[in-house]
């Protein structure tokens, strides 16, 4: 009986770390199915997101939640300023240059954060939530409004990928390069379009996993691996993959903690990881890798 | 003025050409064949029309512009519309999503053109919410074709648009070769049905090693017995 209530407790925590890694792994997704890449700079893209938010309610006082628009408008901007210096150059190289450009993107990211908000950490806010109680079940009110935001993001994301000409385009792009170019699509606005998105769902996550703890320089990129590893097991660049990938990654690794100790979390899912590059490398759902 | 005329292409991929002295002509509306063996550089002549290669030597006229160095965008544009050989679908995308994007430049109500569409090949507004992976390879090809039919080109190229189809299928895809014909759209087809191709065609062209070999109207190159022997399988 304990068990169970320990694993309901779990299963919580984990639906609620895999929206969070689902917002971030949408993201590589996407960026590999259109770019061809692996996206280093992804985590420290979060960190952005979630400082600028920070920022803007210290500067303008607005209730806490404000931190979600604000953040997805930051680390869009900064996703796609980072294309336009870094990225669009080098893209007609190899994989492998790009690949190894976002891991020093990704340490600038982090650099500059630390540059500009210091070593220190901050919270969105200061006021502690009364738990509530379900039986023996305790649920932290942040942790409903948190999924409940990751779902709105992704429900926004799927009608703009099913509705729209510009999201109908980006698939199109991401399942095949060429016809996409023999067919008129300009692939220029749909790249530019992939890193706003990219950004803008980085900063979700950036900002609910603030929410749900502190913010700290390196909060980021400690959660890029497990990203990863929700991309890879949904099946990399595709999108809609990247939703169970991250919720089978987020729920093995709370549950994990009932065996094993909690800071082995990131090695549950570098282990999935690796054992599903070797089992079945497209993932679930029949990625590109 | 002939729609299109492409005269004394050299060019190919990194290394060495391809092409060597393709040349190529026709007028609005007709459908031509260009046929010849495996590697013969086909593809890379619709290729290199379209703008996907760079031309080294030569030039491409479509109804008297130069468009030797056009964007496949600009093709586009102007109203040529391409099919590859391989790949020639979005899978993930519904055959609908498939026809949408084939129309991606236009700014307008698109209904008109996917029932354009859907006029000239009635299962695809039965599959239309399919995606089209899940497709077979006729059907396939339809979804190609109808993208392609989607900016109501003038030029409509084909690249061995009945590889891989069942003798039937292949008879409906001349079929309806025939009837987009028949709406004023000149096709521009590469075959290995040859002789099939060559019965409907207006005029053919046998290339060979990048070059043009022989060229004549379709029912003179089926009557000629050189090409016979050496082309069609005697
Ligand atoms: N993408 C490519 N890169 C380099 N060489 C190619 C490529 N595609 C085709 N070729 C070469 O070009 C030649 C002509 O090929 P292709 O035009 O596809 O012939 P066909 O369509 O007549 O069978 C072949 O020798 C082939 O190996
Ligand atoms: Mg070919």
């Amino acid at each position: 009986m304990e068990l169970l209530v320990d694993l309901l407790q779990l299963s919580i925590y984990g639906i609620v770390l895999g929206s969070i890694l689902t917002l971030g792994a949408i993201g590589v997704s996407m960026i590999f199915g259109i770019l061809r890449f692996a996206h280093f700079a992804h985590g420290d893209l979060m960190t952005v997101g979630a400082y600028v938010g920070f920022s803007f309610l210290a500067l303008t006082g607005l209730p806490v939640w404000w931190a979600l628009p604000a953040g997805m408008v930051g680390a869009a901007a900064t996703a796609l300023l980072v294309d336009r210096i870094v990225y669009q150059r080098i893209r007609r190289t190899q994989p492998v240059i790009l690949l190894i450009s976002s891991f020093g993107m990704a340490l600038i990211l982090r650099s500059v954060v630390q540059l500009i908000w210091g070593p220190q950490v901050y919270s969105y806010s200061s006021d502690i939530q009364r738990p509530w109680r379900i039986g023996d079940i305790t649920i932290i009110p942040n942790h409903v409004w948190i999924l409940l935001a990751a779902v709105l993001i992704v429900a926004a994301l799927h009608l703009f990928l099913t509705r729209t000409r510009m999201g109908k385009a980006m698939r199109a792009m991401s399942d095949n390069m060429d016809l996409a170019l023999v067919t008129g699509i300009p692939a220029e606005r749909v790249i530019m379009l992939t890193w706003l998105l990219g950004g803008a769902l980085a900063a979700g996550a950036g900002v609910l996993l603030g929410m749900d703890s502190r913010l700290t320089p390196t909060m980021g990129w400690n959660i890029l691996l497990p990203v990863f590893a929700a991309a890879i097991l949904g099946g990399i660049g595709r999108p809609y993959g990247a939703i169970a990938g991250g919720m089978i990654i987020g729920l093995a690794m709370e549950i994990s903690t009932l065996f094993i100790e909690p800071s082995y979390k990131p090695a549950v899912a570098f282990v999935i990881m690796v054992a599903v590059l070797i089992v079945r490398p497209q993932g679930i759902f029949k990625g590109t890798l | 003025m002939s729609l299109l005329a492409a005269t004394d292409l050299h060019g190919g991929y990194e290394g060495a050409d391809i092409l060597k002295g393709a040349s190529l002509r026709m007028e609005g509306g007709e459908i031509v064949v260009i046929v010849g063996p495996n590697g013969a550089g086909k593809s890379t002549l619709m290729k290199a029309i379209f703008g996907l290669l760079r031309i080294r030597q030569g030039q491409i006229l479509y109804k008297g512009e130069d468009i030797t160095h056009a964007k496949p965008e600009q093709m586009v544009r102007r109203g040529v519309a391409y099919v590859p050989q391989e790949r020639n679908v979005f899978p993930s995308l519904t055959v609908q999503e498939n026809l949408e994007m084939g129309a991606f430049l236009l700014d307008e109500d698109l209904r008109p053109r996917l029932e354009m569409v859907y006029a000239l090949f009635p299962k695809l507004r039965d599959r239309h919410r399919q995606p089209a992976g899940l497709m077979s390879g006729g059907e396939r090809q339809m979804v190609a074709m109808g993208r392609a039919l989607m900016m109501e080109p003038q030029l409509l190229m084909l690249d061995e648009p009945t590889a891989g189809l069942s003798p039937r299928l292949i008879d409906d895809t001349f079929d309806r070769i025939q009837e987009i014909q028949a709406l004023g759209i000149g096709v521009l087809m590469v075959e290995q049905n040859a002789k099939q191709a060559l019965s409907i065609a207006h005029r053919g062209y046998v290339l060979a090693t990048g070059a043009n070999r022989y060229e004549d109207t379709g029912p003179n190159l089926l009557a000629n017995r050189e090409v016979a022997e050496l082309f069609l399988g005697g």
